[in-house]
């Protein structure tokens, strides 16, 4: 048996409020894993649970096959990332690192060379007797790591511990993390509602709504292929086409729009005759018209990001239309007022059902503000 | 504007005065200490002495009221500060609503004048058989100023940031470890000066210990019936001695704070500095 | 409660409930329920305690009462005691904010911060001086042939020496110097928050200074009006020291009554019952004054 983390059927109820439903997973040993969601979605509540400061209201928790129940914090191999670390003020940079050592009663030398090696480890080695308070963000972070690291956990879980940071620093922090995650070979989960951050650094995430998890795959997956309504806008930007599916032949579908009839790969469970949405990325819309579908829009404005420019565009769409256009020396010709023809290919959009449920009002600009940083 | 600054200047008169009021009676008892006069003052002055002290030295009863505070005021730390830590914690833990009626019940003893302190603990014990004396002093005093520990501790616990009990359990520690390594610590600060003020509090302790003392003398029961029977300069030493004291200990205190506040802007101001050469380096 | 045994595990979380409960019940509550139950008992012997003779009755309260004659405005000694102390009280109150206030005033709004902070340090002394030296030094300084006569003589305030230690002069006195310090901090506390462009804004509408201060500056520092009065007159009502030492015999206060009630005529259940009257008073003045100045219980705690 490895160092598994198993979710089985876990839910999580506060009075009526069920903030965690059915969660059913297997987080593998050695893996680097991201929880990804909205504030709100459950992810903090299950990073609680797994490390033991609350109990799931029905399921269990395994880590390496052993059932967690009724295990409290102290008694868990898990060690948590602080989403404000949560370094002891009072105690010396080395101390810190080795409280979970002098409080497992390891003599006092053995602490101090264990706490040097970590240090190695995090390229602080001059700071063991500094004051926490003396320390630059990016350090204390570091830290919190080593500390965490010194007590040997099978798991480590990391609460959202970059968002304190500043951009420059947090971008730097995350390779740093995914290093030490890859050196050490400990599972991380992470719990992050930044899509960047998961993306760049899992193996695997699982994107939440609503106390339930939508989707769980790698990062390419997630943001190529992906299964609701929901993870399609969290993650990323996508254009939609909603109508009613006409047929489906093959994996693709063909869906019945204001744009006209468009096809694309078909989501699952999906049927003739259903709601339904296409969704698009920007940067696979292409200009020019020798695609399987067509359709035309005016741009309205535009955004020069330097290799790229975002046009924004009306057209037939649910919402405004984003394409992605690369810099190569055509941006000039598209100014506010330009009619263009754009098409894209079959297999670079997806249709997916839209039940009574899907979130794809969601296009807000949080999410927008995020894919602006994927994109950075 | 002219007027502006003559009523400032009256204001400042005002404040001159105020402060003569506020400590010449002090200067004349310090200062009828030295006088030969049999009775305390400094009209007429007979001539300079220091006399007083020696009889004050030589006064055997002064020294069993001294005794007695100190041993009062030791006793009173033992109870106040532990009930008081105890409680600040236990308030910072319950529910909101408990909260609210808990702290008007911890605190009314702050607001509820000391002989009704002193007689409500009298009579209560009486019931239960105990006499008054050192020990029922102790129980009277603490009983309000277990409230002044608690309000002490309970500020310093207010900004104590509880995830790091959390992350201390998660790194293994026991309940226990947690509380010896990261809460006490903590609460240090407050702990000691909750100390150094329950001490002070119970030193100079009059209305409770009035009803609680049984036949036994403090220090303050001292001074009072001194002042009524066989008043000499000596109660000016003793006087002027617990001010020298006091005072001492006030601008120490004084001191020792500004000290550690101006220590706290420093690491901050440290950490501001590397916080800045870090964002050059990256 | 529950998050007490999360956070600290049983063990402790027992041991602070059980130490919570020890002050809350045996040192605070039930002595005050014991007192007042007392109170109602008539005085008797411990070996008449329980006998048929032990019954509850209000005599101990309507002791307090007997006797007013409202027509010939005839009152009975400890009533007026009680009416002494209840007037006495406020005066020291009045007295009190009245002196502080420009004091605070100019602390908080008027000296530079520097200033302001070297004054409250001198302050603070008198404030950490126990309460019997404070008494006892204007003892010295109202003694008839003391300073205080030498100097209004001088000054030619006084033709012939005041004879201030028979008369109540001299509580009051000695009551406003020794409990002063109660309302000046938290007068200073509140005022201290009051922003000085308000001041310069009412100035610059041509308000005259009198008017600033009742329209602005007294408004904003109702807070500490009023847990400054409290304090006070909490002190000033329930003080035993001050006139022990100070007053005379015509100017006996509540407490002494009470205090001889209890160890002069051994009559406890009298005196308990003068003492949950004294106590009703005081909390009477507190939730009137949390009332009239809308100030909750965690202000007065500060």
């Amino acid at each position: 048996m490895s160092q598994d983390v198993e979710l089985d059927n876990v839910t999580m109820r506060f009075g009526d409020f069920t903030a965690v439903r059915n969660i059913n997973l297997t987080v593998r040993a050695g893996e680097f894993f991201s929880f990804l969601g909205p504030s709100g979605c459950g992810k903090t509540t299950i990073l609680r649970i797994l490390s033991g400061f609350t109990e799931p209201t029905e399921g269990h928790v395994r880590i390496g096959g052993v059932d967690m129940a009724g295990k409290g914090p102290n008694e868990r191999p898990t060690a948590l990332i602080f989403q404000n670390l949560a370094l002891f003020p009072l105690m010396s940079v080395w101390e810190n690192i080795a409280f979970g050592l002098e409080v497992r009663g390891v003599p006092r030398d053995k602490r101090r060379k264990r706490a040097m090696e970590l240090l190695e480890l995090i390229a602080m080695p001059d700071a063991a007797d500094k004051r926490i308070s003396e320390l630059s963000g990016g350090m204390k972070q570091r830290v919190a790591i080593a500390r965490a690291l010194a007590v040997e956990p099978k798991v480590m879980l990391l609460d959202e511990p970059l968002s304190a940071l500043d951009l420059k620093l947090r971008q730097h922090m995350r390779s740093e993390l995914r290093a030490i995650q890859r050196r050490t070979g400990v599972t991380f989960i992470y719990i992050t509602h930044d899509q960047g951050e998961a993306l760049t650094m899992s193996d695997r995430v699982a994107v939440m709504s609503r106390g339930r998890i939508e989707q769980v795959g790698p990062s390419s997956e997630i943001y190529d292929a992906p299964q609701t309504p929901f993870v399609a806008t969290f993650v990323g930007e996508n254009n939609r086409f909603s109508g009613r599916v006409a047929d489906i032949a093959g994996g693709v579908a063909r869906i019945e729009t204001a744009a006209g009839l468009l096809s694309g790969r078909a989501g699952p469970a999906l049927k003739a005759g259903d709601k339904a949405t296409l969704f698009v990325r920007p940067e696979r819309l292409r200009m020019g018209a020798d695609e399987a579908n067509r359709l035309s829009a005016r741009i309205h404005h535009v955004d020069f990001e330097g290799s790229f420019a975002n046009l924004f565009l009306n057209g037939a769409a649910d919402g405004e239309i984003i394409v992605q256009a690369a810099n190569d020396g055509a941006l000039p010709s598209l100014a506010p007022g330009v009619e263009l023809a754009l098409g894209f290919a079959p297999e670079s959009a997806v249709v997916l059902p839209t039940g009574g449920d899907a979130g794809t009002g969601a296009g807000s600009g949080e999410m927008q503000h995020a894919a602006a940083e994927v994109a950075a | 504007m002219q007027s502006h600054r003559a009523s400032d200047r009256l204001l400042t008169i005002y404040l001159g005065l105020f402060l003569l009021y506020l400590f010449l009676p002090l200067v004349v008892m310090a200062a009828a200490t030295f006088n030969t006069s049999r009775f305390p003052t400094v009209t007429p002055w007979l001539g300079t002495t220091t006399r007083w002290f020696e009889a004050l030295y030589n006064d055997a009863g002064m020294w069993v009221a001294l005794k007695n505070s100190f041993i009062i005021g030791f006793f009173v730390i033992v109870v106040s500060v532990p009930l008081g830590v105890a409680a600040a914690m236990v308030l910072n833990g319950v529910h909101a609503k408990a909260r609210g009626f808990l702290y008007a019940v911890m605190v009314s003893p702050l607001l509820t004048p000391g002989v009704i302190i002193g007689i409500s603990t009298l009579v209560f014990w009486d019931r239960l058989g105990v006499k008054g004396g050192l020990h029922l002093a102790v129980i009277g005093q603490s009983s309000f100023i277990t409230a002044y520990v608690m309000l002490m501790v309970l500020a310093r616990l207010q900004r104590f940031d509880s995830s790091l009990e959390e992350a201390a359990l998660d790194l293994g520690a026991s309940h226990g470890q947690v509380f010896r390594r990261i809460l006490a610590p903590h609460l240090k600060p407050a702990i000691i000066s909750g100390a150094v003020l329950a001490f002070f509090q119970s030193f100079e302790n009059y209305n409770t210990t009035l009803f609680t003392r049984g036949t036994d003398t403090t220090l303050t029961i001292y001074i009072a019936s001194k002042v009524r029977t066989g008043l000499t300069p000596a109660v000016n030493a003793l006087g002027l001695i617990l001010i020298a004291v006091t005072v001492a200990g006030a601008v120490a205190y004084e001191i020792m704070r500004r000290r550690e506040s101006a220590r706290e802007r420093a690491a901050e101001k440290a950490a501001e500095q590397e916080q800045m050469s870090a964002l050059q380096l990256a | 409660m529950s998050e007490l045994f999360r956070r600290y595990g049983t063990g402790m979380a027992l041991a602070m409930l059980s130490g919570v409960a020890i002050w809350v019940l045996a040192m605070v509550v039930l002595p005050y329920f014991v007192m007042v139950e007392y109170s109602f008992h008539p005085n008797l012997t411990v070996v008449e305690m329980g006998g048929p003779k032990d019954h509850y009755t209000l005599e101990n309260y309507a002791s307090l009462f007997r006797g007013i004659d409202l027509v010939n405005l005839e009152f009975p000694d400890d009533f007026r005691v009680f009416l002494r102390t209840l007037w006495g009280a406020t005066l020291v109150t009045f007295i009190c904010l009245v002196v502080c206030y420009p004091v605070a005033y100019y602390l908080a709004k008027v000296a530079t911060p520097e200033r302001a902070s070297f004054l409250l340090l001198i302050l603070v002394i008198p404030f950490w001086i126990n309460e019997i030296l404070r008494t006892f030094s204007w003892y010295i300084m109202l003694a008839y042939s003391g300073p205080l006569n030498i100097i209004l003589k001088a000054l030619g305030i006084i033709d012939a020496p005041v004879r201030w230690l028979s008369g109540s002069g001299g509580v009051l006195i000695g009551m406003t110097y020794a409990f002063l310090l109660f309302m000046m901090f938290p007068l200073y506390n509140a005022l201290e928050t009051l922003d000085r462009n308000q001041v310069e804004a009412a100035r610059d509408l041509g308000a005259p200074t009198w008017r600033i201060h009742w329209r602005v500056v007294i408004p904003h520092a109702k807070p500490g009006i009023a847990v400054g009065c409290i304090m006070v007159f909490v002190l000033a009502a329930s003080s035993y020291v001050v006139p022990a030492l100070l007053g005379s015999p015509g100017t006996r206060w509540f407490t002494e009554t009470i205090y001889s009630w209890f160890f002069e005529a051994q009559n406890w259940p009298r005196g308990s019952a003068y003492a949950f009257i004294l106590l009703g008073l005081c909390v009477a003045f507190i939730l009137t004054m949390m009332r009239v100045f809308k100030v909750g219980l965690t202000d007065i705690a500060k």
